[in-house]
């Protein structure tokens, strides 16, 4: 009897136990803790523990990685790293025009990418029928998505650089990182526009509104801040990126002076954090040891920053969101 | 894939007099403008196989030039003056091993994790790690080379043994644990899509959750993951700056994981700066370029049409 009782008992809820069962059976008919019961609460605890093994393997050590650079960098961190400018050829100094190279890209690539795959994700999901031309467009963006972004590099030399003559510049280098970034944009604004309740979109056609009117003052403003969650993301993404730019318009070193805040021109080459970083720890014999280190911790920063940002306000929307 | 907002399409109205001429032209053109950045994404696929296509393209009509060559010849010997030789079998053979090795590694590892985050754990401790996740993914690729240079190979030469630190299993290290939060979040997304009821049935049978998870949700959401597994993939072996860093330069079939090698994209990084502007090498390059577009393309169409046939289902 305890046995068919125990089997069909959801697994992983401990059932208070029962008072007597009626007498007709004879014997004490209540539920008990079996063998079998037992095995199977073992094993279950068993794989839950492997389960969670295996994803703290692949945290745990990181965590520690980080701790370690952090330990590493911790010498040359400070506020004059930011703000100086590398002295004697890239072995010492800071890091101040690698880091206003990289918000001048950003920033432009953002200029570009932003309203580009905010009209495409409102095209996608408030215009877009489901026919083949339209599944078309969702493959392209998947695939652009995944194209490797040394191929985005290849793309950037042949139409940005040569094609368009726009030479090796911050032009080029963000062009070529906005169209990289464009499906980051893209699927998180369509993630934001779809959570907006049809019944929104009905109510403002029913009292006469054209479909962009409906847009315009209904579907935007209601997804507005999980657009910015998307223009977050780009921001960390495009900031990060190497080899795009490293052929369109990084360049290794430029005499920039300290503090200096418009120290590039559009036409011109400029340094980047990234692109720094890969030239201090590779190229460059003799630098002094914690400098790489902490310039990788200033772009690990830099990108973990802005991407906690975009969770935080993701959170914070989804905690007064209120349909 | 259904879209709610057109099949309900607003009613057409048979007046609407207040609105000017105007007012309509500029929507008109806007509703043309949202239009046009909608099919941008086929536009600029399209634009990036075709310049990286023209650029290689007088490489492929020459008589001295031989795709077979280029494809299964070992021997890179782009800058010799006598002898010159574009096959780039080392490379792909060393994509390969790096691949999968990092795929040995972050299948199991991202698969569990998955099931942990979407099956076994607590809500608050599944928000925990679903934002760990993301901010592994959110760290750019040439830190993790970075780290791949400097922790992990002194970490390898101490306790592995290697000769040199960076190598095929430093970079299949790395490239593991870069693919595995792409792994884990498509992963999720399959488990979380197999319908309750498939869970309800199983736990009315008497299934503890280890028999659930290997018996239902496993093959019930295997095309989900296999997707999850083939996006790793294309990530793996579209990453350049990682295993630039991470895998040594050599151009060599490896014997071992703890041989250095090079990849595709990695050769590609390397040389491009270093080749002159259309001469052959800076073709071949492309070429190369073409070569991965094509692979990360078809391993990217495959998971789409997976997951494509699982919504259908």
């Amino acid at each position: 009897m305890s046995d068919t009782a125990t089997s069909i008992t959801p697994a992983n809820t401990r059932l208070p136990d029962r008072p007597p069962a009626p007498e007709w059976h004879g014997a004490e008919a209540r539920f008990r803790v079996t063998p079998h019961v037992l095995k199977t609460r073992r094993l279950e605890a068993v794989a839950k523990w492997i389960f969670f093994g295996m994803s703290a393997a692949m945290i745990v050590p990181l965590l520690a990685i980080i701790i370690y650079l952090v330990e590493r960098a911790w010498p040359s961190l400070s506020l004059d790293f930011l703000l100086n400018v590398p002295a004697k050829g890239m072995t010492e100094g800071g890091i101040w025009p690698a880091l206003v190279g990289t918000i001048y890209l950003v920033l432009i690539s953002l200029s570009v990418s932003a309203p580009i795959g905010i009209l495409a994700a409102v095209y996608l999901n408030e215009y877009a029928k489901d026919n083949w031309f339209n599944r078309l467009i969702n493959l392209a963006v998947i695939n652009l998505a995944g194209v490797p972004s040394i191929v985005h590099a290849l793309f950037g030399l042949g139409a940005f650089v040569y094609a368009a003559k726009f030479g090796y510049s911050i032009l080029s280098a963000s062009l070529t990182l906005a169209i990289m970034t464009l499906p980051v944009i893209i699927a998180s604004t369509r993630e934001a526009l779809a959570s907006v309740p049809m019944s929104f979109r009905e109510a403002c056609w029913n009292v006469g509104a054209s479909r962009w009117q409906t847009i315009k003052s209904v579907v935007l403003p209601n997804s507005i801040s999980g657009i910015l969650t998307g223009v977050i993301l780009q921001v960390s993404r495009a900031a990060g990126e190497t080899a795009p730019i490293m052929f369109t318009g990084a360049v290794f070193y430029k005499a920039v002076q300290k503090g200096d805040l418009l120290p590039y021109y559009l036409n011109e080459q400029c340094m980047a954090l990234s692109m720094h970083l890969y030239t201090i720890s590779t190229q460059v014999p003799g630098v002094k040891e914690s400098i790489p280190y902490a310039t990788a911790v200033v772009l690990l920063a830099a990108v973990l920053l802005v991407n906690l940002a975009a969770i935080a306000l993701r959170v914070y929307l989804r905690s007064r969101k209120k349909w | 894939m259904k879209n709610p907002t057109a099949a309900n399409s607003p009613p057409p109205t048979t007046d609407r007099p207040t609105r000017s001429r105007w007012a309509i032209f500029g929507e008109k053109t806007l509703e043309t403008v949202i239009r046009l950045c909608g099919i941008s994404a086929i536009i600029f696929v399209v634009g990036i196989f075709f310049f990286v296509f023209k650029e290689a393209m007088p490489m492929l009509g020459r008589e001295d030039f031989s795709v077979t060559q280029f494809l299964f010849s070992r021997e890179w010997y782009p800058t010799s003056e006598q002898n010159v030789r574009y096959g780039v079998l080392a490379m792909i053979v060393g994509t390969f091993s790096v691949t999968v090795l990092a795929m040995i590694i972050a299948v199991p590892f991202g698969l569990g994790a998955a099931i942990y985050v979407s099956e076994f754990c607590g809500p608050r401790m599944k928000e925990t790690l679903k934002i760990i996740i993301e901010l592994l993914a959110a760290i750019p690729s040439v830190v993790w080379g970075f780290i791949g240079l400097t922790v992990m190979s002194q970490i390898l030469v101490k306790y592995a043994g290697a000769q040199v630190g960076v190598n095929i299993l430093n970079g299949g290290i790395i490239l593991a644990l870069m693919s595995v939060p792409i792994i884990v979040s498509i992963g999720e997304d399959a488990l979380k899509a197999v319908p309750d009821s498939y869970r309800e049935a199983g736990l009315a049978l008497g299934a503890n959750k280890w028999q659930l998870v290997y018996r239902v949700l496993l093959p019930a959401a295997k095309n989900g993951l296999l997707a999850a597994v083939l996006l790793g993939v294309g990530r793996a072996v579209g990453e350049t700056m990682a295993v630039l860093m991470a895998t040594g330069h050599a151009v060599q079939i490896p014997h071992g994981i703890l041989d250095s090698v090079r990849t595709l994209t990695a050769n590609i990084a390397a040389e491009l700066g270093e080749a002159p502007e259309h001469s052959d090498h800076y073709r071949v390059l492309f070429l190369t370029g073409v070569l991965l577009f094509t692979i990360t393309f078809v391993v990217n169409l495959t998971a789409d049409l997976v997951i494509r046939g699982l919504r259908k289902k």
